[in-house]
């Protein structure tokens, strides 16, 4: 397991390496250059000059690779344009609260994806399968953002939920991590996790749907494959209870393929979390790209897109990591 | 017991349709004749292409005359009323001459973004799969690289490096996510084919790679890409509506297009005229649906196992 886990970690190396040489040229195409870039409005010829030569820009461009290489590693991205703050306390601000959205999106894609998935395969064929089709279809043709005013407009007032921000105003609630649903807890303030929680419901449903339409999918598909195979036949032909039969031989098997799904899927939450904090007013990651792009904020921009990867290669090898757990054969090889 | 009746079923009808003459595409056809589904998803489409095509001919009014632009207040824009069932946008322009005229830069904009996705990415996958190897290696790293960053991430960054937003780099980047996903797939089903006994046989033959390559493996890869590239239609048209929302579409008041109309809607004018955002986005999730379902029909009439 542990050789199996190295390898893994390995093997994500030259991939985030190619990554960073493609960031450094994008960074390097950016309109204005790299300095126009990062200065923006601010820019003069004398002040790109300085900044050229300070960040060596003008160096072999081997050279200027490892100088960004070096920063990148340690952290250092520069200032954001917008905010005039380091890009990485930025990121690090904003992102308990897309973490936290970004949980309670999965939590509601997994656990109404896999049941409704299972259900659809049980009664393959028949009006529940067809209606669970035809919804996992409208729910990935619907514009995310859109989605979300429409829920904003239906939903809001009629069942009290907050439709903006992560917090009520005037609620006093201590910050410690920055999560603040789990800040509410440790700190027993159960208003403050109440009213965090309702600010989640909404942007939380609609960053879910699509992830919630294709986990409902792959379930399906996958069961139905699993209940086509020899050994379910022979598990029933043995006489094994059907409850029995479900659960160590259906849904072990099944579920397989889930994994990846939900990893690709959590991987690519915060594509949709531009759109939906957008829309929620919910200060995490998506609301600062969001806001980076309408400024042309370059740095904030460059940091968020490595971020972002990182967070996708880490969370892939995780689910590659739990599929060697749950199924021994692919560790073998 | 139902299961152990279509697996029997399966080689009969592949013997009853080598019976009858027809080839895996007739029967295909015949297959998506039958699905309601597969009609529906053809309709949707048809109908789509053809307003979008005939749309100038279509369209009641001159979609950039602003006729109402006199009643266009800060706080009001002009709703149905005799003449302009659909009311008017912020200009004053005839809102429905503007949503049937959109059709055909949003089908521009989806067929424009998948072809040069899809070129692109049969390139890639297309030699990956082609010559094995190195080759391979490299070209998968690539692919590999450009699915570790989320693709609406991808699209963004992208479409940042513009300078200018223009109708080109919402298309460029929009394609430019749908490369990997071409490549690998095709490439794959390269592979199959590559392992597959008809090409043993051509090899052992004699015939020349290159002809190998474009007369049997080239082929027989092809299902998958198309399916996948129906489904592409429909998720290129959203992804462009979602970059037009974050404020990286076409900056040009004129430009008709149902993306750039919803994201602009949903913007900015939600609360004075809903409709201006819920009119295009009725729109784009019908024709995303129609994709949809096309698609889908074509990969279970294209693929035997499907067939339950």
């Amino acid at each position: 397991m542990l050789r199996f886990l190295v390898r893994r970690l390995l093997q994500a190396i030259p991939t985030l390496l190619i990554l960073s040489i493609l960031i450094f040229a994008w960074l390097r195409s950016l309109p204005g250059g790299p300095a126009g870039a990062l200065l923006g409005d601010k820019a003069t010829p004398q002040k790109i000059a300085d900044l050229n030569k300070v960040l060596g820009l003008d160096q072999p461009v081997f050279l200027q690779y490892f100088k960004f290489l070096g920063r990148a590693l340690t952290g250092d991205f520069g200032n954001s344009l917008a905010s005039g703050q380091p890009v990485m306390s930025e990121i690090s601000t904003f992102a308990p609260a897309t973490i936290e959205l970004g949980f309670a999106a999965m939590v509601i894609a997994i656990g109404l994806g896999i049941p409704f998935g299972y259900l659809s395969a049980q009664f393959h064929g028949r009006i529940v399968d067809n209606v669970i089709i035809v919804l996992t279809l409208v729910g990935v043709a619907v514009p995310v953002f859109f989605l979300g005013y429409v829920m904003q407009d239906a939903f809001a007032a009629p069942l009290g939920l907050p439709s903006q921000g992560r917090q009520m105003t005037g609620l006093d609630a201590t910050s410690i991590t920055g999560f603040a649903v789990f800040d509410g807890i440790i700190t027993q303030e159960w208003d403050a996790v109440w009213d965090a929680l309702k600010h989640l419901v909404l942007p939380a449903v609609a960053l879910a749907t699509i992830p919630l339409a294709v986990i409902t999918r792959i379930t399906r598909a996958s069961v139905l494959d699993v209940l086509n195979e020899d050994f379910i036949r022979t598990a029933n032909s043995k006489g094994l209870t059907q409850s029995i039969v479900r659960r160590r031989h259906v849904l072990r098997n099944g579920l397989l393929p889930v994994v990846t799904t939900i990893g690709l899927q959590t991987g690519a939450l915060l594509g949709g979390a531009v759109l939906t904090e957008r829309v929620f007013n919910f200060r995490g990651l998506g609301y600062l790209l969001a806001e980076g792009i309408e400024r042309r904020d370059y740095p904030r921009l460059q940091a968020l897109l490595l971020f972002g990867a990182v967070v996708y290669v880490l969370v892939n090898m995780l689910v590659d990591v739990s599929y060697g757990i749950i199924d021994p054969r692919v560790r073998v090889r | 017991m139902n299961t152990l009746l279509n697996k029997r079923k399966e080689p009969i009808d592949k013997l009853a349709a080598a019976a009858a003459g027809r080839s895996l595409g007739a029967e295909a056809v015949r297959r998506m004749l039958r699905s309601p589904v597969a009609i529906t998803g053809a309709s949707i489409t048809l109908l789509f292409v053809l307003i979008a095509v005939f749309s100038p001919l279509l369209a009641p009014k001159d979609p950039n005359e602003q006729y109402l632009g006199s009643l266009v207040r800060p706080d009001f824009i002009p709703g149905s009323q005799p003449g302009f069932l659909f009311g008017a946008d912020d200009f004053g322009r005839d809102f429905l001459s503007r949503l049937i005229v959109g059709s055909q830069q949003t089908l521009l904009v989806g067929v424009l973004a998948t072809l040069i996705g899809l070129v692109i990415g049969m390139i890639i996958g297309g030699l990956a799969g082609a010559f094995g190897g190195w080759v391979d290696t490299v070209l998968m790293r690539l692919v590999d690289v450009m699915l570790s960053v989320p693709s609406l991430l991808l699209a963004i960054s992208i479409a940042a490096l513009f300078a200018k937003a223009s109708q080109w780099s919402v298309i460029i980047a929009v394609s430019i996510i749908c490369v990997p996903i071409f490549a690998r797939l095709l490439r794959g089903s390269m592979l199959v084919q590559r392992d597959s006994d008809h090409v043993l046989a051509a090899t052992s033959l004699g015939v020349k790679r290159t002809t190998i390559v474009f007369r049997h493996m080239l082929p027989n890869s092809l299902g998958p890409v198309i399916v996948q590239a129906t489904l592409t239609l429909a998720t290129s048209i959203l992804e462009a509506a979602a970059l037009s929302f974050l404020g990286l579409g076409d900056p040009d008041p004129s430009r008709a297009e149902w993306g750039l109309m919803l994201g602009k809607g949903a913007r900015q004018f939600l609360d004075i005229r809903p409709e201006l955002a819920y009119y295009p986005a009725i729109a784009i999730i019908v024709v995303a649906l129609g994709f949809t379902l096309l698609g889908e029909s074509l990969r279970e009439a294209l693929d035997p196992k499907n067939r339950r």
